[in-house]
């Protein structure tokens, strides 16, 4: 086990080396980073020239990559367009997305594994029907409508509901936050309730597909019969016969849309205004700025690796006879 | 990570399966019917487009998405033609609910909102349809040639898709988009295309890599047949089932990506529209003028959720191991 990590984690560092010549050549190539600067005609070619050569534009692609290189394996992300460093930017971004992320796919996984495994369980019933329906749709539907859509009209109806401010519709939270820890822990989840529940949906919706498909997998095979007919109750059999085995993929496919949720989260985090990760990769992207992008691709890039490996581990863990 | 080179990818509502066991017993005949006079029986054998149809047929969802689903693309392709006010002629209702006279409203200047839902429909279906087209033939064949030849082709595909597990894709899109939408439509559906191959042509990489090893293939040979007889005339017809599925979704998937990518400014650029540039403009009037930021999201759901139903019919079509319909 120890040898099958250390060995997925090397190609990982190599995978992510040419991910980030590619990215890097990509930006550089496709994009001008000053080109805002000379599309204002009354810059002073002067002005141009010192920004070209203090962001070494003067250099070729592959020496502007070696810097950046040099700098990053050093543990320094470099500095964005304006000249401000990136590092405590992309961690403050850093942990605002990863609040986001992490609970909606927790109450996506929950949903999908209850609804999956009910409607694999009432298989052609009324609800597994409504259950299809359901994840047809939201897998159908674009996440910036749902969230919008949360937003402009699920908020409304909601604060109008308790006849107070429960949830918010814009930023991670509320400017100039004072007061005790529950107040602030309120408005913290005041402002993550409407994206987390946008993203979840989105994901939720093809995991409880899969989650139906392998639990009818599952119930359809000889030891499920078996314990069935050694006379052991249904619930039993399903729980802690079925249900076990019928978890253990699912971790994988989570593990493998890890990439998805973060793209998800980017697009949510922008109907909702967030200054987070979205906010710096859609900047990032419209400013060819090479630094803030590589770093966003290095960071999600990690992370993607990480929980792939995870999943991995985990499922040799969980199924035993795939154990490396 | 099992061995996930040959399930269909992890798409939703996937039979188990891998798709080779789909696909290899329908081939052997060919779908030749024995015909002429020794024939014994009166039964009509049936090929295996024709028991691909039946099964199709019987999956009522999927037929009536299909029929939807095609009428919405045509809708979307000519419809602007055909109604009564173009896009871009100012009416004198300003901000008008839907009525008889504009059955989706007006926006603030006096557009018609159905003119405008149905320009920003025709380019996005545009634009999914032609990403699917690109992407899947480019998948295909690089798929085929990198499954059936294995090698420094394969190997070269297999790091590249790689790549595209570890960068999320939405990042060249972005970029891409960002920088070549200005110059059309097509021009964002080609950068769309070069990315999404990779997905298709590593499911097709992973059904030759199991057909090829067939005994089919092996007669094939024997018989003198040359690679590109067998890789056009053996393996690509026994493939077809996971292709054309992973064509559909593309399409669904496709314009959620256009859509997605326009909504954050870095797709279709104005003047031109589109679905989802239409929801990003009209956003901030969702709470007083809602039927300008209902009706561009419902297009995009009927247009994707027709596609997935299709997709979802279409591969229990193509799978003979699915017993729930007599083929």
């Amino acid at each position: 086990m120890f040898g099958f990590v250390v060995r997925r984690l090397l190609t990982s560092v190599l995978v992510l080396f040419l991910a980030s010549i590619l990215v890097y050549v990509s930006v550089a190539a496709l994009g001008d980073p000053l080109a805002e600067l000379r599309s204002n005609p009354r810059t002073p070619r002067s002005v141009i020239e010192a920004k070209r050569r203090e962001l070494n534009l003067d250099k070729p692609i592959p020496v502007r990559y070696g810097i950046w290189l040099k700098d990053f394996v050093g543990g320094d992300m470099g500095r964005d367009l304006k000249g401000r460093e990136i590092q405590p930017r992309l961690v403050r971004a850093l942990g605002l997305t990863l609040r986001l992320a992490i609970l909606s796919t927790i109450l996506a996984v929950f949903l999908a594994m209850v609804v999956g495994v009910y409607s694999a369980v009432r298989q052609y019933s009324i609800s597994d029907y409504a259950f299809t329906f359901t994840g047809f749709l939201f897998l159908s539907m674009p996440v910036f409508w749902l969230a919008a859509l949360l937003k402009e009209f699920g908020a409304l109806r909601i604060n109008r509901l308790f006849g107070e401010r429960i949830v918010y519709t814009v930023g991670d939270s509320s400017p100039n936050l004072t007061g005790s820890f529950w107040h602030r822990m309120g408005d913290y989840a005041g402002h993550l309730a409407l994206p987390t529940l946008a993203l979840a949906l989105v994901s939720f919706a093809a995991w409880s597909r899969y989650q139906r498909a392998t639990m009818l997998d599952v119930l359809n095979s000889d030891y499920v019969r078996l314990a069935r007919a050694k006379g052991i109750k249904n619930s039993r059999v399903l729980i802690r016969h079925a249900l076990r085995n019928a978890l253990i993929p699912l971790t994988t496919v989570v593990a493998i849309d890890i990439g998805a949720v973060f793209a998800g989260a980017v697009i949510t985090e922008s109907v909702f205004g967030w200054s987070a990760m979205g906010r710096l990769f859609i900047n990032g992207v419209k400013d060819n700025d090479t630094n803030t992008l590589l770093a966003f691709m290095m960071v999600t890039g990690v992370f993607v690796i990480l929980f792939n490996l995870l999943a991995d581990v985990l499922y040799g863990v969980l199924d035993p006879r795939i154990r490396v | 990570m099992p061995d996930d080179e040959t399930a269909p990818d992890a798409a939703p509502a996937s039979t188990l399966g891998s798709p080779e066991r789909g696909v290899t017993t329908a081939a052997v005949n060919d779908g030749q019917a024995p015909t002429g006079p020794d024939r014994e029986f009166t039964v009509e054998s049936r090929s295996q487009s024709k028991m691909v149809l039946r099964r199709f047929l019987q999956h009522r969802a999927a037929v009536s998405s299909g029929v939807i689903l095609l009428l919405v693309i045509l809708l979307a392709l000519l419809g602007g033609r055909f109604w009564k006010y173009t896009y871009s002629e100012f009416t004198p209702d300003f901000s008008a609910g839907p009525s008889l006279e504009h059955p989706m409203g007006t926006d603030g200047p006096g557009h018609d909102n159905f003119a405008q839902v149905l320009r920003g429909a025709q380019k996005s279906v545009q634009i999914a349809l032609t990403v699917a087209l690109v992407s899947t033939t480019t998948g295909t064949l690089i798929g085929a040639f990198a499954g059936y030849y294995r090698g420094l082709l394969d190997n070269i595909l297999m790091r590249f898709t790689d790549l595209f597990l570890v960068i999320p894709p939405l990042i060249f899109f972005a970029l891409l988009g960002n920088k070549f939408a200005g110059s059309g439509w097509l021009a964002l559906a080609l950068c769309l295309a070069a990315i999404s191959w990779t997905s298709i042509a590593r499911v097709v990489r992973g059904v030759f890599l199991s057909l090829r090893e067939k005994e089919y293939v092996e007669a094939a040979r024997a018989l003198g047949a040359n690679d590109r007889r067998i890789i056009f005339r053996h393996l690509l017809p026994n493939a077809i089932g996971p292709i054309i599925v992973n064509a559909t979704i593309t399409v669904a998937v496709a314009i959620l990506v256009e859509t997605s990518l326009s909504y954050l400014g870095l797709g279709v650029q104005s003047p031109d529209t589109s679905l989802g540039r239409l929801i990003s403009d009209n956003q901030q009037a969702a709470s007083t003028r809602p039927w300008l930021f209902y009706f561009p999201g419902l297009f995009i759901i009927i247009i994707a959720l027709t596609v997935n139903f299709l997709g979802d019919g279409l591969r229990d079509a193509f799978d003979p191991t699915q017993r729930r319909v007599r083929a």
